[in-house]
């Protein structure tokens, strides 16, 4: 009774270890914990009706920002524990906290890094950039929302889901795939991998995995179909074609990535035989599939990227992006060829040398196109008027490490080459090179950049420049060591190693630079608070901060919740900088337009979807069923609920239209310069001291 | 906004002091490590031509990404806009052999290294084998967890952890795994590596060229022994290493069915051992385990890698 | 040219929106079937030792399917054409003969499976018929939702009669059946009939 209630769960499960506590702490609790004290102070009904249940892109970015922020503070946590472990493990050093070789076991540290992959990959970098492409893209074609709201709030809480699943783990089951980010077969099989650990990891994979598809045929239906009149695609602004491209590569491939974790799951669960070293498994297979996938989700991060990059070059040096054509098809040609390389991570698995050099080729051709976008922003920057805001710096840094990180690239396509550096640190930091230099730069480029559009007033400059120099410093001294131990023939993933190797001052420097990372994110999250502190003399009155040129900055900050009273008619690419030279949006009639209701039904069929998976994990078959039929009885309601939408009227846009311009000008306008670090850090001495004053004051009187 | 840009600010200024000594730092270190950075370290001729090729690459990458940086943030700050010295655009047009140049310029280098790169995959292909002097010497390598087994079909030996072979001989490495997740054979002063894996037979071929012992692991992770899983390979003098099997056939130690049995059995940080093979057709029987009856097309496989 | 997303052009814009999306659904399906016929043709002689598909199929038995479900397919059109006419009961008449032969192919297919079991060649025997259980019943489920979708939606036909939303939901419905006949033909050329060359 007991087995059929609780599938394998057991006592055991529940945490015991100093890791599965703390982390249960600080990634359930922790989490929870705030949520409830926003619920104390704002209201439940605020939260559910004004967020959970939103369906407008731009909350729903919100939330997506909010939840990835989350899990770069955790996934970078993970990152301090490798450096960490590397660091103090050299040779038969004694180990700390029970631990054989440093502070971890083998297989604990082996769960860390696998775990950070999956979470800096799948939930932070995906998660950010859909936030931002909610956001911007429908503000960038004269939308008003994306083509289907229920779908991207689905999207959206499949993703929470897929991250849940994967912080779960710390309270209920304690173990995590130990084998690396992408769960190689056979490794992954239950011969080597008995526990839940590669189980949690198949169905956080594979939940977000379904949310970013769905939002992938979202954004797609969004950008071809609701363009605003007179944008054709040849129009379009840089970040929506970026956005475009990835998420016609996600609709390919991310499809490849359900079926082979449906496959690896039938292993696991079912006792099938696709990739098991017995009875005609053929774990090659596996590793072909993957790889199909996983080759074009890193274009996929870096192609919103490169759009981003490509406003923010226009914009600060106040001129059109260079060469439009090439750029975009530039873009193409990498969407393209993206499906073309995958072999290419592993050259070393023994295809013969004509398939080797083939994708080795191959790899050389997609480089072509990063160049020439490279090429391209060089021309936009020539002969502009170049403004050093903090984006602007973003994109110095990621020109100077993503080249790096590319030629590197360049370097491991060479089959031979390859041989002696794959699953080397060189590998490991080529791809962060590109992945931090590229996407999260990108990112950082992005939510600087488009920040006052969000909130309404932009970032403290000064504190961002710190963060920023932070982060190059750290990156510098994380990563050029890693270059440098590669080639002296480190191997990735080593939970110890010997000291005659001569390896440990480097990965000593490694985790100072990783020390110097964290006091940049530091730097940045005191960013936000210290712009939110400044916020009335950051404000931005005008929706149009920083001169821009697209359509995005024709609203006033933050947008009214129909993004446009009335949608432009665009004639030429840089609408709004046409717009502002011709002298003005024109003023066109109001009229009716019809509004989607908020909707819990993403919640719940998430909700559903997220019990089936846990109980695929721990083999409850009662829920497994409960959960499914769930899922199959929410989509029918929803999808015959034909009462979705209600009609915002001409007049009731016209009033709020009239009200918002009558507080455009500011009561009262405050000069001076962005708080310095500082000036931040004498704020909130004072402020905690006045916290725990007053505390004593109340208690004492 | 202005205003903020032109004062040096002290987190600035500690910045560029910080990068300074990194910089230094990093240079230090790696004068004091001359002799470990293995793969420039090429103790064999695989090791040696994918040392060369490597630094040809690089040098082209350099050639072109040099000026391209140069160039980059030269315009980045010639054309900042405190500069008034400097020529604006006054329209948005760009001159017409914009588009060739930025297209034609990186063809031109991913020709050049196409052109480099098929041949090299082919001549060093590991399947390969290496045309010397001497005979070759074959070794059937078995990975398990966590160790290395290696079998010397000829000299009817058999050892863990430890490969002795001739200098300047072609050695012919035929790797599998059993009952393990898939390994990576390497042995960087040497060469390249390679995928062993059950059920499949990989070759490489590889070649010591100066005496001494090279580390060999494992660069595919595959278990919590993963980081143990550490091999030595000594090269020798020809009389040197028949001396060495020798030796070894004369131990005590037989490797037979029952002793291959209780090697499988996971184990960590093996110390080298040493066996006499009295089963001469152990590693074709590993294979044959992960065949079934009528797999034909497995059969012709094997050959094939 | 004013915008036509506001209330007048919005329901013809809606309809070709998610008939869009719709077909970008199904090239993601279409997919996922790629993965699984791809593994398949890697490991459908992997059968260590076991019996291979010439020994285990039964072409007959196939052909049934495959004509039943061909069949099914017109029959479905035909609802559509009656569906574009207005006419309620010819709906219902054709697609309730469609969800029959619907039912048809399912007992046929469930009466294989159950064999092969029966002589205890399953799943667990070995990677050919992993693959092929997985792919034949990723059909099969997908055939068993087509079923439930077209059941419900027959329903809410019936009593609520034909309106605009409901016609919207039998076009995507046809389409999904019409891929799903699409993607049998493929099985039934690369299982079925590729197992006795």
């Amino acid at each position: 009774m007991r087995e059929f209630l609780l599938g394998r769960l057991n006592a055991h499960a529940l945490p015991h270890e100093w890791f599965t506590i703390g982390g249960t702490i600080g990634f359930i609790l922790l989490p929870l914990l705030a949520l409830a004290v926003l619920v104390r102070i704002k209201g439940w009904k605020w939260l559910w009706g004004e967020w959970l249940t939103s369906v407008d892109p731009k909350r729903i970015g919100i939330m997506y920002f909010i939840v990835a922020g989350f899990m770069l503070i955790r996934g970078g946590m993970d990152a301090i524990m490798i450096w960490l472990q590397q660091a103090l493990t050299a040779g038969n050093a004694h180990g700390y906290l029970g631990a054989t070789h440093g502070y971890l076991s083998a297989d604990h540290f082996q769960q860390i890094f696998t775990a950070h992959g999956n979470i800096m990959v799948f939930f932070v970098a995906m998660g950010f950039i859909f936030g931002l492409i909610n956001f911007i893209v429908p503000l960038q074609i004269g939308a008003r929302d994306l083509a289907s709201p229920f779908l991207n709030t689905l999207g959206f809480w499949l993703y929470v889901g897929g991250v849940v699943m994967v912080n779960m783990f710390f309270g209920i089951g304690g173990e995590y795939a130990a084998t690396g980010w992408l769960a190689v077969a056979p490794l992954s099989e239950t011969q080597f991998s008995p526990g839940v650990g590669v189980d949690y990891w198949i169905w956080s994979l594979q939940i977000s995995g379904i949310g970013t598809t769905i939002g992938g045929i979202n954004f797609i239906m969004t950008i071809l179909k609701m363009r605003a009149p007179g944008m054709s695609l040849w129009k379009m602004p840089m970040f929506t074609w970026g956005s475009l491209c990835s998420m016609l590569m996600v609709v390919t491939v991310f499809p490849l990535l359900t079926a082979t974790l449906f496959l690896i799951f039938f292993d696991r669960y079912l006792g099938m035989h696709f990739f098991t070293t017995n009875l005609g498994g053929n774990a090659m297979m596996y590793t072909n599939l993957i790889w199909m996938w996983g080759h074009p989700e890193v274009y996929i991060l870096i192609l919103p990227a490169f759009g981003v990059f490509s406003e923010v070059v226009a914009t600060f040096s106040r001129k059109s992006i260079a060469s439009y054509t090439s750029q975009v098809l530039g873009m193409i040609g990498v969407t393209v060829f993206a499906l073309s390389v995958w072999l290419h991570h592993f050259f070393t698995m023994g295809a013969g040398a004509d398939v080797n050099a083939f994708f080795g080729v191959m790899t050389m051709v997609i480089a072509i196109p990063t160049s020439v976008l490279v090429f391209g922003w060089i021309a936009t920057m020539y002969k502009g008027r170049i403004r050093y805001t903090v984006p602007m710096l973003w994109f110095l840094g990621f020109i100077g490490i993503f080249t790096i990180g590319g030629m590197s690239g360049v370097l491991l396509a060479v089959p031979p080459a390859d041989f002696q550096l794959h699953n080397s640190l060189f590998l490991v930091a080529h791809f962060h090179s590109t992945v931090i230099g590229g996407v999260l730069f990108g990112v950082f480029a992005g939510l600087n950049y488009w920040f006052p559009k969000f909130a309404g007033f932009r970032l403290n400059e000064r504190i961002g420049r710190s963060a920023f120099w932070c982060w190059i410093v750290g990156f510098c001294l994380s990563f050029i060591p890693m270059y440098i131990l590669g080639i002296m023939g480190a191997t990735r993933r080593l939970d110890h190693y010997d000291a005659s190797t001569g390896w440990q001052p480097f990965y000593i420097l490694m985790l100072i630079g990783g020390l110097v990372i964290a006091t940049g994110v530091a730097l940045q999250v005191i960013q936000i608070i210290a712009s939110v502190i400044q916020r009335r003399q950051l404000a931005d009155f005008t929706g149009d901060p920083w001169d821009g040129r697209t359509l995005e900055w024709a609203t006033i900050s933050p947008p009214p919740s129909y993004n446009f009273a009335v949608i432009p008619n665009v004639t030429t690419r840089d609408a709004f900088q046409e717009f502002k030279e011709r002298g003005g949006l024109p003023q066109a009639k109001y009229k009716d337009i019809r509004v989607p209701y908020n909707t819990a039904s993403g919640i719940y069929i998430a909700a559903f979807a997220f019990a089936a998976s846990f109980a695929f994990v721990w083999h409850i078959i009662w829920l497994a069923v409960a959960g499914i039929l769930g899922v199959i009885i929410c989509v029918i309601v929803r999808t015959f609920n034909d009462n979705i939408e209600y009609t915002l009227t001409a007049a009731e846009i016209e009033n709020a239209e009239r009200s918002r311009k009558k507080h455009i000008l500011p009561k009262k306008t405050e000069e001076g310069e962005d708080m310095s670090l500082w000036e931040f850090i004498k704020i909130a001495v004072t402020w905690g001291l006045g916290f725990v004053g007053l505390k004593r004051r109340v208690h004492g009187s | 906004m202005s205003k903020n840009r032109k004062r040096r600010s002290p987190s600035s200024i500690v910045g560029r002091i910080l990068a300074a000594l990194s910089a230094l730092a990093l240079v230090v270190t790696l004068l004091l490590q001359g002799n470990n950075i293995a793969l420039f370290n090429s103790k064999g001729m695989i090791a040696h031509e994918q040392r060369n090729l490597m630094i040809l690459t690089v040098g082209i990458l350099l050639a072109i990404a040099i000026p391209t940086l140069t160039l980059f943030f030269f315009t980045a700050w010639r054309y900042r806009e405190s500069n008034s010295n400097a020529s604006r655009a006054s329209s948005n047009h760009h001159s017409r052999l914009l588009v060739p140049v930025i297209w034609f310029t990186p063809c031109v280098v991913a020709v050049a290294l196409a052109m480099i790169m098929w041949p090299a995959a082919h001549r060093l292909d590991p399947k390969k084998s290496i045309s010397a002097d001497g005979k070759s010497l074959t070794i059937q390598v078995v990975s398990m967890r966590w160790k290395w087994l290696f079998i010397y079909p000829e000299q009817h030996i058999a050892t863990v952890n430890f490969a002795q072979i001739p200098i300047h001989t072609p050695i012919h490495f035929e790797l599998t795994a059993d009952e393990a997740p898939m390994s990576s054979f390497w042995i960087p002063n040497l060469g390249g590596q390679l995928y062993s894996m059950t059920g499949h037979m990989n070759q490489l071929n590889l070649m010591g060229d100066m005496p001494g012992d090279y580390t060999g692991s494992s660069a595919e992770i595959n278990g919590a022994g993963f980081s143990g899983m550490k091999f030595t390979t000594r090269v020798s003098s020809k009389d040197a290493f028949d001396a060495w099997v020798r030796g070894v056939s004369l131990s005590g130690n037989a490797l037979d069915t029952a002793g291959y049995d209780r090697l499988l059995k996971p184990t960590q940080n093996n110390s080298h051992t040493f066996y006499w093979l009295s089963e001469s057709d152990l590693y074709d029987k590993v294979l044959m385990k992960y065949m079934g009856h009528n797999d034909d097309m497995h059969m012709m496989n094997m050959g094939m890698h | 040219m004013e915008a036509d997303h506001e209330l007048g052009g919005h329901e013809a814009a809606s309809d070709d929106r998610v008939g869009f999306g719709f077909w970008v659904y199904l090239m993601t399906d279409l997919l996922m079937f790629t993965v699984l016929f791809a593994t398949f043709a890697v490991l459908r002689n992997n059968t260590f030792g076991g019996p291979t598909g010439r020994e285990l199929f039964s072409l007959p038995a196939a052909l049934s399917e495959t004509l039943i479900l061909l069949t099914s397919s017109f029959t479905a059109g035909l609802g559509m054409l009656a569906a574009r006419r207005g006419s309620k009961n010819q709906v219902l008449t054709w697609f309730g003969v469609t969800y029959l032969l619907g039912i048809a192919f399912l007992a046929l297919e469930l009466r294989e499976f159950t064999a092969f079991i029966h002589e205890g060649h399953t799943w667990h025997s070995n990677a050919s018929l992993s693959s092929f259980f997985t792919l034949v019943g990723a059909h099969g489920l997908h055939i068993t939702l087509g079923l439930l979708w077209m059941g419900i939606t027959l329903v809410f036909i019936w009593v609520r009669g034909l309106d605009s939303h409901l016609i919207r939901k039998l076009t995507l419905l046809s389409l999904f059946w019409h891929f799903l006949d699409i993607v049998w033909i493929f099985i039934f050329t690369v299982v079925y009939l590729m197992a006795f060359v």
